[in-house]
């Protein structure tokens, strides 16, 4: 995986050169061990900034909503699902992009390596299947699968679904995944468990919405949150209003949401935010069979419908 | 320099007494995480010194959301229209572990809510309620750049009293009477040797030595605000930004607030509630004019504000302490030393 970043540097570098694009978007290198930041590259002498690891978490797709120009967009599995998406729902053009495909083999979670060890992170170094941490004091050794985000422990489409371009072979789909362990877990609770649950995951929560911006599908103009005429939402700390915005967020991502887990990624409290919407994809699989952004063809089960589909909600 | 002994045996008795006094406030681990917030102490309850803070310890003095005042508008009853403040605990409290930068930030978060034309009620009471009991922050880790913002991990600019943890003891440095006071009513008396300063002293050195991170504004200070203003770099800067309120709600010199009313049926309540300049619609004007649309001019207020703006209107450093948590916690890894090395090439 290591060696996709020189393919990419010159598919990238061919694109600009070409004038195929105006600007890549990909990651360059952080300022801190474990995160890298988002950026354009525009000239063909710039794509040397650009790399690609296991820490190249939050979804690029985000960064395509409403653009105008040409642009070359590296995405993974998940990232690729939500172009597809954005397609459909018209906030970018199919010909507007160059998509660099690439297989994933999943990305670790720095807020899971950050809790295993007492002192500060200084550096990572990524070997393969293995990731060596150091700190000032200390240097372990310990295998990336054991590190990976939960999402992509679990994820069914590693490989980019729609591409033009690929940045190296395509890896193998996992197979027998309990997709939906943690959400049958959470079901399984009675009431005052599923009320206190939600109590907890929510108690830390400070609405700064980084997991509804870190978000694809979040693309409103004005999400419900701000909407003020008339106002739909407390802006204080009132937990109905906390537990309003996460449970109305997550059903807008219904059918949609390719759990990239960036909200996850994203938030500073470490909320697990997609405890919301893993459900609301099962229940999306269950009834209509559906998996988001699969493919530019077929329109998301909540903006249709089909003769056959489950009515056993009307009494 | 007065310093105070405290042997760590004494600790949880003498924070026991000075309830007496005082409420107490500190770092309290979260429940299944691996951070702490600031919090009222329970009964019992000691602050935890060693756990990182996510959030500052600014939401004490000035929490995220407040209640300004209630209010009926039932024609009625005697007291419609009457805007009536809630009861607000302003008895004596005293904050412990806090790290000095954060302390000094009070200081800044002061020039807004305490000037000469106009005092916030709600913050200064507070304000002026609390002692600040810091804890030296003897291992800076790699994100502390406090030396760069004229404050530092051993600084006593923002508190009453410095707490210097040597191992077996803490040595209670006494920065002012408001120190002297609690440490009297928490019953440590018990005067430090002769070396103790000097044991802070070198103490401080080391910790200082050990800041890897620097930061420079001088360029900045000399350059017009057009010039920065008008760079063409912002775009690089802000192309990440998701415009989320991380930042500004973990700073601890971030001050800006939104005022909401909440009405049920005639009774309402007016709320002040933090706001932040990274939201959309945090310049939205009722005409529907938004004068910071875009992402790029949003991002670049951001930074204009901490690192010039306030710079020249105070002519007292940025409005920044370098305590890292941005930079740590912001998802996209937009880092404010870089943009301060870009403001100031």
């Amino acid at each position: 995986m290591l060696e996709y970043i020189d393919k990419i540097k010159k598919l990238s570098e061919k694109l600009l050169t070409e004038g195929k694009v105006d600007m890549i978007i990909g990651f360059k290198k952080g300022t801190m061990p474990m995160i890298h930041e988002p950026c354009i590259v525009k000239s063909p002498s710039d794509v040397n900034n650009l790399v690609w690891d296991s820490l190249c978490t939050i979804n690029l797709a985000n960064y395509l909503t409403d653009r105008k120009e040409k642009i070359g967009i590296i995405a993974k599995g998940c990232d690729s699902r939500n172009i597809v998406n954005h397609i459909i729902e018209n906030k970018i053009k199919r010909e507007q992009l160059t998509i660099i495909g690439v297989p994933c083999k999943g990305m670790i979670d720095r807020k899971k390596i950050s809790s295993m060890f007492d002192q500060e992170i200084t550096e990572i170094i990524e070997k393969s299947d293995q990731i060596i941490v150091k700190g000032d004091a200390f240097e372990e050794t310990l295998n990336k699968q054991d590190l990976l985000a939960e999402n992509c422990s679990l994820c069914l489409h590693r490989n980019p679904v729609i591409y033009d371009e690929l940045a190296g072979e395509l890896v193998e789909e996992q197979k027998d995944i309990d997709t939906y362990k943690a959400v049958n877990k959470i079901e399984a609770m009675d009431s005052a468990e599923k009320r206190s649950y939600f109590e907890d995951l929510l108690s830390g929560c400070i609405r700064c919405y980084a997991c509804k911006n870190a978000c694809p599908l979040c693309y409103c103009p004005t999400c419900f949150v701000d909407e003020s005429r008339p106002q739909w939402v407390g802006k204080s700390q009132n937990p109905t209003d906390i537990e309003t915005f996460h449970f109305l967020r997550a059903y807008h991502c219904a059918g949609r949401c390719t759990d990239c887990g960036s909200c996850v990624q994203a938030c500073p409290m470490g909320i697990d935010v997609r405890a919301f919407t893993k459900k609301l994809e099962k229940d999306c699989f269950n009834l209509y069979g559906w998996e988001a952004g699969l493919s530019v063809d077929q329109p998301p089960p909540l903006s249709t419908f089909r003769p056959d589909d489950p009515e056993d909600f009307i009494k | 320099m007065k310093v105070i002994k405290i042997d760590k045996k004494a600790w949880a008795g003498g924070l026991e007494k000075s309830r007496s006094g005082y409420k107490l406030f500190g770092p309290v681990k979260e429940k299944n995480k691996n951070f702490g917030i600031f919090k009222e102490l329970g009964e019992k309850q000691m602050p935890d010194l060693k756990i990182e803070t996510r959030l500052s310890p600014k939401s004490v003095i000035y929490p995220q959301s407040e209640v300004m005042f209630e209010y009926s508008t039932d024609e009625t009853r005697d007291d419609c229209n009457l805007m009536k403040a809630p009861e607000k605990d302003c008895s004596p409290r005293a904050i412990i572990g806090i790290s000095p930068y954060d302390a000094a930030a009070f200081l800044i978060l002061k020039r807004n809510f305490d000037t000469p034309e106009y005092k916030d009620p709600y913050w200064c009471n507070s304000f002026e309620a609390s002692t600040f009991i810091g804890i030296a922050v003897n291992e800076p880790d790699s994100t502390d750049f406090s030396t760069s913002t004229k404050t530092g991990p051993f600084d006593t600019s923002g508190l009453d009293i410095l707490l210097v943890d040597t191992g077996d003891d803490y040595l209670a440095q006494v920065v002012t009477p408001k120190g002297e006071k609690y440490l009297k009513t928490a019953g440590w008396e018990v005067e430090a040797g002769g070396d103790a300063a000097n044991k802070i002293e070198e103490m401080k050195k080391a910790a200082e030595a050990k800041i890897s991170s620097h930061i420079s504004f001088e360029n900045i200070k000399n350059k017009s605000i057009l010039e920065l203003y008008e760079a063409d770099f912002w775009e690089d800067i802000s192309f990440a930004c998701i415009n989320c309120g991380t930042c500004t709600y973990v700073c601890p010199t971030c001050w800006c607030f939104d005022i909401q009313d909440e009405n049920k049926g005639n009774k309402g309540k007016r709320h002040k509630n933090w706001d932040s300049c990274m939201f959309p619609i945090f310049t939205l004007h009722t005409t529907g004019h938004n004068p910071r649309e875009t992402k790029l001019q949003r991002v670049r207020q951001r930074f204009m504000h901490k690192l010039k703006y306030f710079m020249d209107k105070y002519n007292d450093g940025i409005m920044c302490v370098g305590c890292g948590r941005c930079v740590r916690l912001c998802p996209v890894n937009i880092d404010i030393r870089t943009v301060c090395k870009t403001m100031n090439s």
